[in-house]
């Protein structure tokens, strides 16, 4: 096939391009987006995804309730979202047409699988007329094609059942566009070899079909160009990988655990977003990984607190109703000051909500949840990539201060991929756990399991099986130092203050907050976690303008950066775009009484920078 | 603190300088004292050895035991000690808990653990009251029960621990009387040398909120004729003059008389606590006062996979198997150049 990539057909080339897949969930439809986003990665392109799926796993054929989409948005220039519209859109039925087209810009390309277009199918996506033929699709360049029955004549004699031959028809697709998209099949090849090795048959089905479709593309007379997007040249160098944030939030704790030289214990229980975490532990037991399935969140999160206990790195993972479970051993690990990371990967509440779509409405569950006074650290991941660095800072800072750290994520990071520059392990910071391993230690003097360091505030992390440092802890108050029972009130108050006390030694970790663009001007736009491309992009979009916009991106919200205030001081607007109610902007109006303007909007997905360039123009001064 | 490897552990190397905070003649004292002797005997140094409790008044245990030691939160203290288990298999890990911190709050971690078969010895102190909370019926308090969340009487049925657990797969499991130190001794031995979760319930006195819940078994006027030490291999022969025993009739045990009607030690159940099959445990755990004499001793103890030694059994056999490079595992499967 690589042979065939040469084309008679003219090109044109783009500097972007978005394209949405959307069909039936069983369509495979997000193996079809990844495949053409690794392809796209692989040709040097800047690449965003954002796996857009149904709850269902098999929701009945045809439905709307049974519509998964992926998009991808690959460009010759650093991309930071994965595309506001798209610019071509491969529909499988109708109910994906339905559920999708609102995703397709004016003009923009609709390639259409004619043959599902039928009465029954019609009427289940809620067509009265047929839409391919009663020109309601005229704003766009439609192309029909018999996807079925060209999947039916390529396999003629191969024996297939129609089932298996209608199960081949995604790779026609993918081999329609990556013809369209001037794409190197060779990496999709080696996946339909490593896929059906074991099934020749369906190997060699799914090749001819994969072929067929890149011929169909240069035979007919249906397409008159292809495009191309080349390379991208502003990316900085180094070895790429693409990656996806529930991977990289495993790898960058396996990575922590392995620079800090302890095991990793991972507790948890199956939830959506962030089962691929667990799974991705699972297979990793050879870096000393251990996962514990869980019979519910509270058991996942106490297992995690008695590994901790028991001097491993632990982790416990999970989604906000996870996080409602979980809440009272949280406090426990703020009583017994452990070191632990509670990933939340968040989705849309309340209560089950919406499980399969984006949100970020469970900051002030973290920040706030919980009985008592019980600070707690909370680091955010901007994107796929960020979250590897941030899960590795999040396990560093929860053992150097003994401290349990929540670190979010949410939906749209978790399954969205990107290109990942990959770190030089050794360049990694090694993480000292310090653990008290010897009585010798003490020089004589008294176990006090509650003593704290100067700097940090943190109490010894004690190494369990030590002769002579045999000692107690548990979740009623201690008493300073010796960490014995106490229900004295000066003794309470006082370590009310040092817990928080040591939160706030924490900023001391925090990096200098980094502006896009001047450190003053009309408008700052404050972000966390995965509103941040969008934002960025909007911003520069508005810089190019002339604006005198600046963006900055909070990695930690507690406690804030320490130059946060003088930075919101030097702007006349700040905006906080957030999928949610409004809630950073409210932590942020509290900690500095500042009138700090909110834009919000919370459908279950990403902001867009339209609507973003929209909101900041709307608060610029005039 | 104790160094003492070399030495003979005593009773006292197990106890702290905290003063225990049970109301005076509480059947805790009793338990802690045979724990302390029991652990002395085995001869498992302190450092080696951690006590993990929920909540409730029999969890504040941890504290007044000098070994290493976590008071959870309540119910979760199997959770938190099967983590600590599968970090620290070197570590033998003991579980104090209630009725109502294991078999209400706790009950999925429970049952779970028995479940999965972690290496955990469980001191259920059963005294089928709330006592901490000063006083309200727990899961295994009788139907009627008065107490002050109850003034009608109670219309929750009980659980009976022992059938729940041999539900839940349990694979040792044992009956005390937190007054009877011979027994009470007897399983604590056998609990600690058993493999996987050893469930002990301990039928315990709160002498505030349900005293004397337990005085039909538990005092020596009743003790022999209403209770039965279950020994295996043996036939089960109960009373003060050693005169009655238990017969099956299929799955039906009854209450003989040797001697009456021509019944003789032949025709009596012999215990059989290594029998894979647990139907004849769960007949055992169903024998209640009055219709039986109540059987303390080892009811069952089989072996079976260990969860705990079965995952680092998986990473150790992954880690001789597979080299870990972190490098190669950050790069993937397969990764680009730019510039």
């Amino acid at each position: 096939m690589t042979a065939s990539a040469i084309s008679a057909k003219p090109r044109e080339v783009r500097e972007s391009v978005v394209i949405r897949f959307a069909g039936d969930s069983g369509d495979g439809i997000q193996l079809t987006g990844s495949q053409f986003s690794a392809a796209s990665a692989l040709a040097g392109n800047d690449t965003a995804t954002f796996p857009d799926y149904p709850a269902e796993i098999r929701a009945p054929t045809g439905t709307l309730a049974g519509v998964s989409g992926f998009q991808l948005h690959f460009a010759s220039r650093d991309i930071l979202t994965p595309g506001d519209r798209a610019d071509v859109l491969v529909v499988m039925n109708p109910a994906a047409l339905a559920a999708n087209r609102k995703w397709l810009k004016p003009n923009g390309i609709l390639i259409a699988n004619a043959d599902s277009f039928q009465a029954k199918n019609l009427r289940m996506a809620g067509y009265v007329e047929n839409p391919l033929e009663d020109g309601s699709l005229a704003d766009y360049q439609l192309f029909q094609i018999d996807l079925s029955r060209l999947t039916n004549d390529a396999l003629q004699g191969y024996g297939l059942s129609a089932k298996e031959v209608e199960r081949c028809k995604n790779y026609f697709a993918l081999g329609l566009v990556f013809w369209l998209f001037e794409r190197n099949g060779d990496m999709v090849e080696d996946e339909i070899r490593r896929k059906f090795a074991t099934k020749q048959l369906l190997l060699d089905a799914n090749l001819k079909v994969f072929h067929a479709g890149w011929d169909y593309g240069e035979n007919t007379e249906l397409f008159a160009l292809r495009y191309s997007v080349p390379a991208a040249l502003d990316i900085a160098p180094g070895t790429y990988r693409s990656i996806a944030g529930n991977e990289a939030v495993a790898l960058g704790l396996v990575a922590a655990a392995h620079k800090a030289g302890l095991d990793l214990f991972y507790g948890s229980y199956p939830i959506t977003p962030a089962s691929d975490i667990l799974h991705t532990f699972a297979g990793l037991k050879e870096y000393g990984v251990r996962t514990f399935q869980a019979e519910d969140e509270i058991a996942a999160i106490c297992a995690a607190i008695g590994a901790a206990y028991g001097n491993q790195l632990a982790v416990t993972g999970t989604s906000g109703p996870g996080i409602a479970l979980k809440s009272e051993a949280m406090g426990l690990a703020v009583m017994t000051e452990l070191p632990l990371v509670i990933v939340n990967v968040q989705r849309g509440g309340p209560s089950t909500g919406l499980p399969t779509k984006t949100e970020q409405a469970d900051l002030l569950q973290v920040l706030y949840g919980r009985n008592g006074e019980s600070p707690m650290p909370v680091l955010a991941a901007r994107s796929a990539g960020d979250a590897f660095e941030t899960a590795f800072e999040a396990a560093r800072v929860a053992i150097k201060y003994r401290v349990p750290v929540v670190l979010l994520t949410d939906g749209a990071i978790a399954n969205g991929a990107e290109p990942w520059k990959i770190p030089d392990v050794d360049s990694l910071p090694t993480i000292d756990p310090h653990l008290l391993n010897d009585v010798a230690k003490l020089d004589g003097a008294l176990l006090l399991p509650y003593l704290r360091e100067a700097d940090t505030l943190a109490r010894p992390w004690i190494k369990l099986g030590t002769p002579g440092l045999e000692h107690r802890i548990g979740g009623i108050e201690k008493w300073e130092k010796t960490g014995h029972i106490s229900y004295d009130p000066q003794n309470h108050h006082n370590m009310v203050k040092a817990r928080q006390a040591k939160v706030d030694a924490m900023t001391a970790e925090i990096a200098p907050t980094e502006l896009a663009g001047a450190p003053e001007g009309d408008v700052l736009v404050v972000t966390w976690g995965s509103p941040y491309g969008a934002a960025l992009t909007a911003v520069r979009d508005l810089q190019l303008a002339g604006r005198a916009v600046s963006h900055a991106n909070l990695r930690w919200l507690n406690p804030l950066p320490p130059d946060l205030f003088a930075i919101l001081q030097k702007f006349r607007v700040v905006l906080v775009p957030e999928i949610n109610n409004g809630q950073l902007v409210k932590v942020l109006r509290a900690a500095y009484a500042l009138d700090i303007q909110q834009y919000n909007r919370i459908t279950g997905q990403p902001l867009t920078v339209a609507e973003l360039r929209d909101a900041i123009v709307a608060v610029l001064p005039h | 603190m104790t160094l003492a490897t070399d030495i003979a552990l005593k009773p006292k190397d197990f106890a702290t300088d905290q003063d225990p905070r049970w109301c005076p003649g509480c059947g805790d004292y009793a338990i802690l004292n045979a724990v302390q002797r029991a652990l002395a005997k085995q001869g498992v140094p302190p450092h080696e050895i951690a006590t993990i409790a929920g909540i409730g008044c029999s969890s504040r245990f941890p504290y007044y035991m000098a070994t290493y030691g976590f008071h959870t939160i309540h119910g979760r203290a199997p959770a938190v000690a099967t983590g600590l288990k599968v970090a620290r298999p070197d570590l033998q890990v003991w579980v104090a808990t209630g009725d109502g911190d294991s078999l209400s709050i706790g009950g999925n971690h429970f049952i779970h653990m028995l479940r999965r078969n972690v290496d955990l010895k469980v001191l259920l102190f059963n005294n089928r009251i709330y006592g901490l909370t000063k006083g309200q019926y727990s899961p295994t308090s009788e139907l009627g029960k008065k107490t002050k969340s109850s003034p009608q009487g109670s219309v929750d049925n009980p659980f009976l621990p022992m059938s729940l657990a041999v539900g839940a797969e349990g694979s040792f499991l044992a009956r005390s009387i937190d007054v009877d130190a011979k027994t009470l001794a007897d399983v604590l031995a056998a609990a600690a040398a058993h493999k996987g979760t050893a469930l002990i319930e301990i039928l315990q006195n709160c002498n505030i909120f349900n005293d004397g819940a337990w005085d039909h078994l538990s005092s020596k006027e009743f003790r022999a004729d209403q209770t039965i030490l279950l020994e295996h291999g043996k036939p089960m022969i109960f009373g003060a003059n050693r005169d009655k025993g238990i017969r099956l009739r299929g799955l039906r045990p009854e209450v003989v008389t040797l001697g009456v009607d021509g019944v003789t030690v032949d025709d009596l159940w012999v215990h059989d606590a290594h029998d894979e099959d647990p139907t004849r445990a769960f007949l055992l755990s169903r024998m209640e006062y009055p219709a039986f004499p109540v059987p303390v001793g080892v009811l069952r103890s089989v072996q079976r996979p260990v969860y705990d030694a079965l995952v680092n059994e998986q990473v150790t056999q992954q880690q001789a198997t597979k080299k870990a490079n972190l490098q190669g595992l950050l790069n993937g499967r397969s990764t680009w150049q730019v510039g």
